[in-house]
């Protein structure tokens, strides 16, 4: 789609343009020095004293102790990002990005309570709000349909493990609390546990041993 | 018979069946008579920016106005980019229209500062006061509303859509005199506090014309019920908090009087929903044209079964708990849809938390043949997938796409995204808005500056790779208005090479990018019907002349240099060496 073309504008007695825009700017044609993976554009030929606010200067910029950036402000930014592009892992928080409005971010902010479930043989997490479920029931349910070797029917409430269809392995629900301790899920009201639970696995019975129900400390 | 010896009257008559500004516009250039005719029988006028032109001015040019329409902040305020106290004020154009104005019927307002003043002064002034529509506003409280619902007699609109409002304590709804019964349209959902239960019921009652209704999160689902059955005819209603414990009681009476509301066409609210009560709302469905569902945080499978009860919508806000399958759900039943937003309910998470991906976006595209407005937060997105979504929909107007990550390339072949937007403004010869995100290069530039010949708006963020990418966007667009960049490569050439482009749009925003404060400054002093207004937190811009300005707005006016800046705002014009510190 693209031709060979020299962009040029007037010069600027009309006042249409303070400067003209010299041909050493070109349009190349396709397939011509266009890498697939490219570097991004902040390691790009930028003027050297431009100091282009990257994802690792607002991450100076925000103090935070978890990065081990270590360059100063200020220079050239190519040695910064790797070349796939992609931001590294120390995620913080762009200005600006992603653009929600600060009204809809306040008004989610503190309604849901969101945990990592991780199910042992299951090759990836998914994450649960706790906050839309009202009971252990509803939450079951909702974690059958996301992994869905379990069925509902195959919870016993009793012996509080969950049956896996497909391999008939016994799973037991458990969560690991504030205190970093690992629970078995059921033995706290449901309230209490949704305020308490920093994250849900569902344990292979064989490894669940030991795991006992703690007494509640305030009834 | 020429047209310029039809008398005024007939000429007057004429144009008042011309309502567009644009028409209005053309009409007042035909000659001198005609823009003297014209501009005593406007009676509404829209000021995009609110610094473009004086109250003053505009209460000469057109002193029979009714309606008056003012936008503040530019948009990227929304997203925390402008710093308090940058301006918006809009106590200087109320104090000009108490006087130029006393007949004023209508005021609306998008991201301004407004005062308890300011409100107050409207309800001192203006005796005829109907309107008033307060869009992501801030800088007042219950008591400038207060003043609102005690004097102006004959209000019929109080909108204050997603507003900043201070809630001191103090009943402001029971200011309403009971003779208030003209209110057809109340909107208080973003209010943070309680407002009196039993003063809102006194009020729809008393008011039969009510047809919408959007209630703040504080109203109790318990209470809902109660107040439908006061008010049927309500075509609108945003509901309250939608969680209460689970009673069958509760469950019926809130059926039923949902059931009693004939004529409900959009439902909004649903802050805190428990899904067992989405049901009492199905009776509505079949009827529903907006469903905004942005705040409530239900998963997909009950979302299913809401959407897949109304075959008439039209408009759909939701969150991307909806994910691919709801989509497609959405695709299969709602083929009168127009508009999609999809809002993310992590946007700062690392990992993906819900199965939303560019597939969803495609099965709409491709089942609703008249979606014309997308807004998509998603995590990925492909080539492919956009060039299918352009072919499908050629009648796109708004397509506004938000890959989460920054300079996220072509999920499949690891390729920019230039191709796929491209598409988009190839076959959307319409396309009057854009916002861009992931991998991008300059080519993508060169498509939209190439094809996009009826953009109005475009926002982008971490693309390009050199000037040329924003020269070919002011070089291109014929139709561009507004511009907002974030975070890319874009410095003084391109800038500078259109400046006189500049004057054609309305604003033009650049943060982070590479402009120097030189460049900032030739073009304010060259450029006299310009305001280059450099804000800068941390000190005079000049100080450091070797440093890209952080953040740049320019704007046309006919008012030059507005008096409100604050201290951290410069505008450099032809005197900023001789500003005040």
């Amino acid at each position: 789609m693209s031709q060979d073309t020299t962009v040029d504008s007037p010069e600027s007695s009309d006042g249409a343009s303070l400067m003209s825009f010299d041909t050493e700017l070109t349009l190349g044609l396709p397939g011509e020095s266009r890498s697939p993976a490219r570097a991004p554009a902040f390691a790009q030929g930028h003027k050297k004293n431009c100091t282009k606010r990257g994802f690792m200067e607002t991450v100076i910029d925000l103090n935070l102790g978890t990065s081990h950036i270590s360059m100063p402000r200020g220079q050239n930014s190519e040695s910064r990002v790797s070349g796939t592009g992609k931001y590294p892992a120390a995620k913080a928080q762009v200005t600006g990005w992603p653009p929600v409005r600060s009204f809809r971010k306040k008004t989610l902010e503190g309604s849901s309570k969101l945990v990592k479930v991780a199910v042992d043989g299951a090759p990836y997490l998914r994450k649960v709000d706790l906050q839309i479920y009202s009971s252990y029931q509803d939450l079951f349910r909702a974690l059958e349909e996301m992994f869905t070797c379990f069925t509902t029917r195959d919870y016993n409430m009793e012996e509080r493990k969950l049956t896996g269809a497909l391999n008939g392995r016994e799973y037991v629900p458990t969560y690991e609390d504030k205190d970093d301790d690992w629970m078995l899920l059921g033995d706290v009201p449901w309230k209490m546990f949704v305020e308490s639970c920093k994250r849900i696995r569902l344990m292979k019975s064989s490894e669940a041993v030991g795991l006992a129900p703690r007494t509640p400390t305030n009834c | 018979m020429s047209y310029s010896s039809l008398p005024e009257d007939v000429l007057e008559h004429v144009f008042s069946f011309v309502q567009s500004d644009k028409d209005r516009n053309v009409i007042s250039l035909v000659c001198k008579s005609w823009y003297e005719i014209e501009r005593w029988c406007r009676r509404r006028i829209f000021v995009g920016n609110c610094y473009a032109v004086s109250p003053r001015m505009a209460i000469r040019r057109f002193p029979e106005v009714r309606s008056v329409e003012l936008k503040g902040k530019p948009h990227f305020a929304d997203f925390n980019l402008v710093p308090e106290g940058w301006g918006g004020y809009v106590y200087p154009w109320i104090r000009a229209m108490a006087g130029g104005y006393p007949w004023l019927e209508e005021l609306k307002l998008k991201r301004m500062v407004v005062t308890d003043e300011s409100l107050e002064l409207i309800a001192k002034s203006l005796k005829n006061f109907k309107v008033l529509v307060l869009s992501s506003c801030e800088g007042f409280s219950t008591h400038g509303l207060a003043a609102i619902a005690a004097d102006c007699k004959n209000l019929k609109e109080l909108d204050l859509w997603e507003s900043d409002v201070e809630d001191p304590s103090g009943n402001w709804l029971s200011k309403f005199p009971d003779t208030c019964t003209s209110l057809v349209s109340l909107n208080i959902a973003c209010l943070g506090s309680e407002v009196s239960f039993s003063a809102l019921e006194r009020l729809v009652v008393r008011c039969p014309n009510l047809r919408t209704l959007r209630l703040n999160r504080a109203v109790p689902l318990e209470k809902l019920a109660h107040l439908l059955r006061q008010a049927p005819q309500l075509v609108e209603l945003g509901t309250g908090t939608y969680s209460a414990d689970l009673r069958p009681d509760i469950f019926s009476n809130l059926a039923g009087a949902f059931s009693g509301c004939k004529e409900l066409k959009s439902l909004s609210g649903f802050w805190d929903v428990v899904p067992a009560y989405l049901p009492a709302v199905y009776s509505v469905c079949s009827g529903l044209t907006t469903l905004n569902l942005s705040y409530a945080t239900i998963q997909s499978p009950d979302l299913i079964k809401l959407v897949s009860q109304c075959p008439k919508l039209q408009c759909l806000w939701v969150l991307d708990y909806i994910e691919d399958s709801g989509l497609e759900a959405l695709a299969a039943t709602c083929k009168d849809l127009r508009e999609l937003r999809v809002f993310p309910s992590e946007p700062f998470g690392d990992e993906p938390n819900v199965s939303l991906t560019e597939q969803g976006l495609v099965l709409v595209s491709e089942g609703c043949p008249k979606l014309e407005s997308v807004l998509y937060f998603c995590r990925r997105m492909s080539n492919d997938a956009l060039v299918t979504i352009a072919k499908n929909r050629p009648s796109m107007i708004r397509f506004r796409l938000c890959i989460i990550d920054p300079q996220t390339p072509d999920y499949l072949t690891l390729e920019p995204l230039d191709v796929g937007f491209g598409a988009i403004v190839q076959h959307c010869k319409d396309l009057r808005r854009l916002s861009l995100s992931g991998l991008l290069t300059d080519r993508v530039f060169e498509y939209i500056g190439t094809y996009a010949k009826k953009l109005e708006m475009l926002s982008v963020a971490f693309a390009g790779e050199s000037d040329l990418g924003l020269h070919h966007v002011l070089s291109g667009c014929d139709s561009l208005r507004k511009l907002e960049i974030m975070d890319c490569p874009f410095g003084d050439k391109a800038l500078l090479a259109n400046a006189a482009k500049l004057e054609t749009m309305r604003s033009l925003w650049m943060s982070s990018c590479s402009v120097s404060f030189e460049a900032c400054k030739l073009l304010g002093q060259k450029m006299p019907r310009l305001n280059v207004e450099v804000i800068d937190e941390s000190g005079p811009p000049d100080s450091r002349p070797e440093l890209p300005v952080k953040k740049l707005y320019i704007y046309r006016t006919v008012t030059g240099r507005r008096i409100d800046m604050p201290g951290f705002v410069w505008n450099v014009g032809e005197d900023s060496a001789l500003r005040l510190s």
